[in-house]
């Protein structure tokens, strides 16, 4: 097994189901030639040649609506958006159309289509290239929405993704795209879409988190284990549909809660997660479910971007604040 | 200056084959039976009507807001003649003929408006996209689906139906630069019907044309009288046949007035002058031009119209009476086609509804199960019925309601 980094498994995903499935097609800016802007896409134009892996004009409503043209012919598109900010300009294509087209059809056309973004902070990159826009499509019937956290995970959700007969989003967080390797089989694998992964056991306080923050709030279980308190973290990687037997199993085990993401706090994924677990386990809580999360401001320039993102001593006080109520 | 006019007077003049007395002028008439131009007539006569009937069961509060298509029954019988069974129609709202004509049956376009999702159910061997209602939105949709053709190597057309005011929009723009780039086999059919909405053309756009923005984008643009059935049919089955011989997309402005509102919530009378109505409604209706034309041939008199009318008038009222006695679709359906498989949330509220309507215990299956409901996770969607478009069945055999 090769020992990849987040952005060689989206590759590395995107070429073991390309050689399994001829109707698999990747297009989008700079996918092809250049193998894409963070180089999730090397490789594939030599292997697959321009039929299949197809460098398209500047336009995101474009990409998705054609995208969505070929998903209802029987291709089975995986498009690209350079960043996730540049999401907005395909909206109506995702929300109107790729969303709804099951729904309004009754069955009769499907839209088995991927659109894949780099997504998150921390990369010092500039305005539209560090949100986290996740919410906008949570919201919205008919869409899937996965964030993996591993390369692991990132490979065998992306072709799990590829596979799947109803459109998904698929976010990839660019900050630890390289930020380590993991061992991921060389073959063609799934990781099943709506099940979350418990990264650590802990009996303490349950964190429900997804995407790079799981890193922080590792490190941040890491220093709390060295003060006694165990701390359970569940990575969600699919937020629609999440895995509610999971948030409730974890909140359940031991009655503290925390949410800590990135996106901003108002209406964000935080509060439906406090909601579930109010509705399911609200008699196992010994205290209010809290959240960590961004501000609800537009994601700063990278000069105080490290201010906005939740980091470790941030996920500190709010386990503390749950423990302490 | 001078090139500009060159442009517009040398290119992008109307194509024409009969003029509004339903004399043949300018281009030579297509090659087609007496029995074929009668079925043009038949059909346009049954567009009318259709409509007529359907504004006036909206007023009766029997239908909801509908979309009328009085004016454009040439650009759309024409056009839709053009198409070979196995072509792809991807309509906006208002192409009721069209679709007809491409085999919808009149009962899915009667329950469409009447608000029931069924409307939407077109039929497998139907080749007809469901409606888009958000403006454009269905053009980059026709491209990706012609795109997806050439690389499969499927040697059949795409034609995608949108108005003036589309044109206005993104999506037009980045579906025809898609096009032109990827020299995909689509036909873009523009029924230019002077409004959108309440807006005029000439708020929509400084060009001259719409025919003529085909020139940005490195492929034909033409321009035809859209009132003129012949014309229309002619230009698009060129067109169509361009796209199908691999020499890529075409643009069709046809020159059309739209008689009746935008849609029934709507009220022309605030933003149209009614000499410029008459004009197009007393000079040059598209049914008065080739009843003219057929009579002059020969091949229809007063009785043969009177019954052709007639047969419409029964044929929509038997079509009214199926759609107005069809049972309420069960409200739970509402979950049945939102994904592939019932997730955990729906299923949960679907059980909340059903509690509602004191029917709590029936069964969990809804229509998911009868999709044949597939894990997230295989590759089962190949070749199953609702997985594609189903144009990977080549030919898209035969068609239902009454097409040609």
């Amino acid at each position: 097994m090769a020992k990849l980094t987040i952005v060689q498994a989206v590759a590395d995903a995107l070429r073991t189901e390309m050689e399994l499935d001829e109707r698999v097609v990747v297009l989008g800016e700079d996918v092809g030639v250049n193998g894409g802007v963070f180089r999730a896409t090397e490789g594939l134009y030599e292997r697959f040649g321009e039929n299949r892996v197809i460098d398209t004009p500047l336009a995101e409503s474009g990409i998705v609506g054609a995208a969505i043209g070929m998903a209802i012919y029987g291709l089975r598109p995986v498009a690209e958006i350079q960043f996730e900010g540049f999401m907005a300009p395909a909206f109506d294509q995702i929300v109107n159309h790729a969303a709804r087209i099951r729904t309004r059809s009754r069955g009769r056309f499907t839209c088995p289509l991927v659109i894949r973004a780099p997504w998150g902070g921390g990369i010092r990159a500039p305005e539209h290239h560090s949100d986290s826009p996740e919410d906008w499509f949570i919201h919205q019937p008919g869409l899937k929405v996965v964030i993996p956290s591993t390369p692991y995970d990132t490979k065998g959700l992306l072709i799990a993704a590829i596979r799947d007969p109803d459109p998904v989003i698929f976010f990839e967080p660019k900050r630890i795209y390289r930020a380590f390797r993991q061992e991921v089989p060389e073959e063609a694998y799934t990781v099943p879409i709506g099940r979350a992964r418990t990264v650590r056991e802990g009996r303490d306080v349950a964190i429900f988190t997804w995407g790079a923050m799981v890193r922080i709030v590792e490190e941040a279980a890491e220093e709390l284990a060295g003060r006694g308190i165990e701390c359970e973290i569940v990575d969600l990687r699919t937020l629609s549909p999440v895995d509610v037997d999971a948030i409730v199993a974890a909140v359940q085990k031991t009655g503290r809660a925390l949410v800590v993401h990135e996106a901003p706090k108002t209406g964000g994924f935080g509060a439906e997660i406090v909601a579930l677990i109010n509705e399911r386990a609200l008699l196992h809580l010994e205290a209010p479910v809290y959240r960590v999360a961004g501000f609800d401001t537009p994601m700063p320039l990278f000069h105080l971007e490290d201010y906005y993102l939740p980091n470790k001593q941030r996920v500190i006080k709010g386990v503390e604040r749950v423990l302490n109520f | 200056m001078g090139s500009l006019h060159h442009l517009r007077e040398e290119t992008f003049e109307l194509v024409r084959v009969l003029d509004p007395d339903g004399n043949l002028v300018g281009e030579p008439a297509p090659d087609l039976t007496d029995e074929k131009l009668l079925e043009f007539y038949r059909w346009m006569v049954f567009a009318r009507l259709f409509d007529e009937r359907c504004l006036n069961l909206q007023r009766q509060g029997r239908m909801g807001t509908y979309a009328p298509l009085s004016g454009q029954e040439a650009a759309q019988v024409g056009s839709a003649f053009a198409l070979q069974a196995e072509d792809w129609v991807f309509p906006s709202y208002r192409e009721h003929a069209v679709t007809m004509i491409h085999g919808l049956p009149m009962e899915n376009v009667l329950l469409y408006w009447m608000g029931r999702e069924e409307g939407n159910q077109i039929p497998p061997d139907v080749n007809v996209f469901t409606v888009a209602v958000p403006i454009a939105t269905q053009i980059p949709h026709a491209v990706g689906a012609a795109w997806a053709a050439k690389i499969r190597g499927d040697r059949r057309a795409f034609i995608v139906y949108f108005g003036d005011g589309a044109t206005s929009e993104g999506d037009f723009h980045e579906g025809c630069n898609f096009a032109g780039v990827f020299k995909v086999p689509l036909v873009f059919f523009c029924q230019n019907n002077q409004f959108a909405i309440s807006v005029p053309l000439h708020r929509q756009t400084a060009s001259e044309t719409i025919a003529q923005k085909a020139v940005a984008y490195g492929f034909p643009g033409v321009r035809v009288d859209g009132n003129d059935v012949l014309a229309v049919y002619k230009v698009t089955k060129e067109a169509l046949d361009r796209a199908r011989a691999g020499e890529g997309p075409t643009l069709i402005e046809a020159v059309t007035y739209r008689f009746g509102p935008h849609t029934t919530a709507d009220d022309p009378t605030r933003y149209r002058a009614r000499e410029e109505l008459e004009e197009w409604r007393e000079r040059r209706d598209p049914i008065t031009r080739m009843r003219r034309f057929l009579t002059a041939r020969g091949l229809l008199d007063e009785e043969a119209d009177r019954a052709i009318a007639e047969e419409a008038r029964q044929r929509i009222a038997a079509a009214v009476r199926t759609v107005e006695q069809k049972p309420k679709a069960p409200p739970e359906s509402i979950f049945d086609y939102v994904y592939a498989q019932l997730p955990w949330n729906l299923q949960e509220q679907r059980r909340e509804l059903l509690e509602e309507l004191g029917r709590a215990g029936a069964t969990e299956a809804g229509g998911t199960a009868a999709l044949g409901a597939r894990s997230s996770g295989t590759n089962a969607a190949a070749g199953s019925p609702a997985g594609g478009m189903n144009a990977a069945a080549p030919g898209a055999q035969g068609r239902q309601g009454g097409g040609r």
